[in-house]
């Protein structure tokens, strides 16, 4: 039934993972600042100020990646989308609206929250994870029958 | 100098999240399908980011400031609040039915696929509502 089945891929996840730490790592040594991308995005959008071009340099850095891969590389990561738009649009309205209630996502709660040792990160990082899991079991195996 | 830091900081984020599958929803969502097409790599990502942080933020932390600025900006808040829950509940949610995060959209958007376009626009769209949410509740309160 599901066309999207993924290969297990544990070395080049944990690499990337290792780099998502070193610049998380990176952020803290060089701006003082916690990698959340919630936050980043939040207050380059929505608050204006001069503090800002530090966080329009980062985003700018990473909307860039995938062509630093493809230069390197020769090609892009993939981006294998199994959900039409509606789904998109609707679940991408509940991603901004929920991480701004939460103070933050994956890279602020599950990574550097974690890393921090925060608690209330924990919290969060349990609550979303476990949410994420009854979301996928829904939609894939009691929607779509 | 600095800007040039931060965007380096950016890109090998972004580096990490495109070799890691982050950016790549039908992988994102593979994880979450315990009772389907099951695939644990984002396992490793988070082992391996955390770890990496954690030992990193020790020893950075150990310094009086960073490097660009005058302290550590850490967050304060550590209530486990209603908001809090409700947040990460809904960003589950949402999580669960796109297969994008923020921290794994923002990359992939560099790959020029139009559906992460549609994604950020939607996730920014709810991001603004949030603000008027948060605004409407606490008018409500007063």
């Amino acid at each position: 039934m599901n066309d999207f089945a993924t290969s297990f891929t544990p070395l080049q996840s944990l690499s990337g993972g290792i780099l998502i730490g070193a610049a998380a790592v990176l952020l803290m040594h060089y701006y003082g600042r916690i990698f959340g991308a919630t936050g980043i995005l939040s207050a380059a959008v929505f608050q204006r100020g001069a503090d800002n071009r530090w966080r329009y340099a980062l985003l700018l850095g990473m909307v860039c990646a995938p062509l630093v891969m493809l230069m390197a590389t020769g090609s892009m990561p993939e981006v294998s989308v199994p959900v039409g738009y509606p789904a998109l649009i609707l679940g991408g309205f509940l991603v901004g609206l929920g991480v701004m209630f939460g103070n933050g996502c994956t890279s602020g709660h599950g990574v550097c929250g974690l890393a921090r040792f925060s608690v209330r990160s924990l919290a969060a990082t349990l609550t979303f994870m476990a949410s994420t899991a009854i979301t996928v079991f829904i939609v894939r195996h009691v929607l779509a029958g | 100098m600095p800007l040039f830091i931060a965007s380096l900081v950016g890109l090998i984020f972004g580096l990490g999240i495109s070799l890691s599958g982050m950016a790549n929803p039908a992988k994102v969502i593979n994880f979450f399908d315990l009772a389907g097409t099951w695939d644990p790599s984002l396992a490793f990502v988070m082992g391996g980011a955390v770890t990496v942080t954690a030992i990193g933020y020790r020893w950075v932390l150990k310094g009086p400031t960073p490097v660009f600025g005058k302290e550590f900006s850490m967050p304060s808040v550590k209530a486990i609040d209603r908001p809090l829950l409700a947040g990460a509940a809904t960003f589950g949610v949402g999580w669960g039915i796109a297969g994008f995060c923020p921290g794994g959209a923002l990359p992939a958007l560099g790959t020029g696929v139009p559906q992460v376009f549609v994604f950020v626009m939607a996730m920014l769209a709810g991001m603004w509502a949030a603000g008027k949410l948060r605004s409407w509740l606490t008018n409500r309160s007063a």
